[in-house]
């Protein structure tokens, strides 16, 4: 039996499962930066295909890069359960004691560190080659710092939906972006407010709250689809 | 009064009966409003003065926005119903309104273009209606992959009833998000208050608003029967209706 | 006062599982209907029927996995469904799957499901546990690196450092030897002895020390 084992709260465990996903993503660097290359590349296909006039570029930037970081985290969404999925571990979490909606809150929050603050992080670099000042550079940091956690929120209903099915990349991309699309509107509607000398607060108060809403609602809704996926 | 028992027509088996027995009713309501409004719309709502007879077709373009909408909400009701409650019908239902919701949507989007080519002389513009009415049309489009990714009739109703609600949610959100961006950025508008709007318009609209009501729940009964048939093509009772 | 006091000694002492009028149904075919069941603790249930027939299916409704669209199951005379949470503290399940992480050691995943499970096991009874398995040493060792067998164990292990008083087990043997067979026999039937309960099935033949199968045989009518 089981004499000396002591029981864990619930933050305990989320913290668990947080770890858990950071530590796999560590040992798998390669799937964790390859979503970030997409995004360099991605961003770098628009000059190429439009002409590198600057005055061009930079009108294009904050549209280009926050639809190319969007891009790129939605890539690496469909791992936050197919491997779970196909070893039996994701069942053993919708057996938990712990509640599969805070267990899902904890994964998105590890994906977005994996997945969205890298992109953050990389998306000032990226930035300086659309010719966006150092003021503009910040606020594209702070908007993709606010949205990205949304994104994988929203993202991991998506990646519930489709588990095991048939083309489940593509289908994910059709089912989430245009779930995206507010975070896209705000989020490259700051830079571009700041930018026409429009103050900046209604669109970061808009994108916390949509923070908000998906930090509520999207766990509830991916566990649920989540265990219709594993019926 | 004798008391309607309405659950029994929550079982697929007798709805197919009954929905058989009243889409006719429904697509001649439909037939006959629809020809009413258009002889409306033609004859007897007067010429805009700015936008002359072209304007005409604000009587479809509006009203199919309009049930694009009440539809996609209809269906996410229909879907959380069957989440909420296990009944298969419910899930029928919504899977059977989805085409419908997105051909309404892609008419809106159509008339739209047809009205937009003569007044701005562009087949497109990034009004915030047409924008959100697209929008829509790719959470249709997004419902009805979901539907035809999954095998298991059970599992796809409920994938895609979470779906739904989760769309419902969104699109007032996508509608204000996209009103904010096309005022920001002070997009054309495809304006259907130019002209004062008279009694006769008004009428000629809520006409055919009423006749696309009609014609949506003929359609979604009678497609709703072929559903029932093939989901529940290996009961004795779908054997038997069928020889 | 004593009504209350009633319930609670009836909850910690004597837990029962119970099917019914259960039925399943797959892809519009009914697989079974009308099951009825009785399992008391110290005993196991033994489900048996042919390939197809709705074993898996039986168990994962059992575990509240699958919905349950005809009939009801009942844990301490309560519904499943009612009670998830306090349900769920009271089973383990051992499915096809070993649900391991290839790219963590056999510590990690232990103590990661032994989370799961609400608890953090005393690292003792974790060496305790491995020793009698046979993967002395390993603990440190990444799950990839182990044979299927051993990968098995280490999901038994999973299975003895567990509180649950119920344990769900789909085919159990597969990808064991004869003493790795021997020891999930002993595992389960000290975990009987101790007032818990088991479902199991499997392809082959199983004793469990001396403790007498409680049998369903699942039919298609």
């Amino acid at each position: 039996m089981t004499g000396a084992s002591r029981p864990i709260g619930v933050a305990n465990v989320m913290l668990a499962v947080f770890k858990r996903e950071v530590s796999l993503g560590m040992r798998q660097k390669g799937e964790v930066l390859t979503p970030l290359v997409f995004f360099v590349v991605i961003a770098s296909l628009f000059p190429l295909g439009v002409g590198p006039e600057s005055a061009l570029l930079l009108r294009m930037a904050p549209g280009v890069l926050w639809v190319s970081a969007l891009l790129a985290a939605m890539l690496s969404l469909q791992r936050m359960f197919a491997t779970d999925y196909a070893d039996g571990s994701l069942e053993q979490m919708a057996l938990s004691t712990t509640p599969l909606a805070l267990l899902v809150l904890a994964k998105a929050l590890s994906h977005f560190v994996l997945a969205g603050l890298p992109l953050v992080l990389m998306a000032p670099v990226l930035g300086l080659q659309f010719g966006l000042d150092t003021r503009a550079l910040g606020i594209l940091m702070l908007s993709l710092l606010l949205g990205t956690p949304t994104l994988s929120l929203i993202g991991s209903i998506g990646a519930a939906l489709t588990l095991g099915v048939r083309g489940a990349g593509v289908l994910l991309s059709l089912l989430i972006l245009p779930l995206y699309i507010p975070v896209l509107i705000f989020g490259a509607g700051a830079v571009e407010a700041d930018a026409a000398g429009l103050g900046i607060g209604g669109h970061l108060s808009l994108m916390s709250a949509l923070l908000v809403l998906s930090l509520f609602f999207s766990p509830m809704a991916t566990a649920a689809a989540l265990r219709i996926s594993l019926e | 009064m004798k008391t309607i028992h309405w659950f029994k027509f929550s079982s697929p088996q007798n709805f197919y009966f009954l929905a058989g027995k009243m889409w006719p009713w429904f697509a001649a309501l439909a037939t006959a409003l629809t020809l009413v409004g258009l002889w409306v719309s033609f004859f007897v709502a007067p010429i805009d003065a700015q936008q002359g007879q072209g304007y005409r077709i604000i009587f479809v373009h509006v009203p199919t926005s309009q049930m694009a909408m009440f539809i996609y909400l209809v269906m996410a009701g229909w879907a959380g119903f069957g989440l909420a409650f296990n009944t298969r019908l419910s899930g029928m239902m919504a899977s059977a309104l989805a085409p419908t919701g997105a051909l309404f949507a892609f008419l809106s989007l159509a008339t739209g273009s047809l009205w937009g080519k003569p007044m701005w002389g562009a087949w497109w513009v990034w009004d915030a209606r047409l924008t959100s009415t697209l929008i829509l049309l790719f959470l249709y489009l997004g419902f009805m992959a979901l539907q035809a990714s999954i095998d298991d009739p059970r599992r796809s109703d409920k994938a895609c009833a979470i779906l739904a609600l989760v769309g419902a949610v969104n699109v007032p959100i996508i509608y204000f998000s996209v009103k904010w961006w096309n005022t920001l950025h002070q997009g054309l508008s495809v304006s259907t208050k130019g002209a004062s709007m008279a009694t006769p318009m008004l009428a000629g609209m809520l006409i055919m608003v009423v006749a696309f009501w009609m014609y949506a729940i003929a359609i979604a009964l009678y497609r709703v029967r072929n559903i029932i048939l093939e989901r529940e093509r290996h009961t004795d009772w779908v054997k038997h209706a069928v020889a | 006062m004593v009504f209350v006091f009633a319930t609670v000694t009836s909850l910690k002492t004597a837990p029962s599982l119970s099917f019914s009028k259960l039925g399943c149904s797959k892809g519009g075919r009914q697989l079974f209907k009308n099951v009825d069941c009785l399992l008391e603790p110290g005993r196991w249930l033994y489900v048996a029927g042919a390939n197809g027939v709705g074993k898996t299916s039986l168990l994962r409704m059992v575990c509240g996995l699958a919905s349950i669209e005809d009939g009801d199951i009942l844990w301490n005379d309560i519904p499943i469904h009612s009670q998830r949470e306090t349900y769920r503290k009271d089973l383990c399940y051992l499915g096809h799957l070993n649900a391991l992480q290839e790219s963590m050691t056999v510590d990690e995943n232990l103590a990661f499901t032994a989370a799961l499970g609400g608890i953090a096991p005393d690292p003792a009874q974790t060496q305790e546990v491995m020793m009698r398995f046979g993967l002395r040493g390993r603990g440190r060792q990444l799950v990839r690196h182990l044979s299927q067998g051993q990968k098995r164990r280490v999901a038994l292990s999973r299975l003895a450092l567990s509180p649950a008083r119920l344990w769900v087990l789909d085919e159990p043997y597969v990808a064991m030897d004869e003493a790795g067979v021997q020891l999930l026999a002993d595992l389960i039937a000290s975990h009987l002895k101790s007032g818990g309960l088991a479902v199991l099935t499997s392809h082959q033949r199983v004793s469990i020390g001396d403790i007498p199968a409680q049998m369903l045989e699942l039919q298609t009518k």
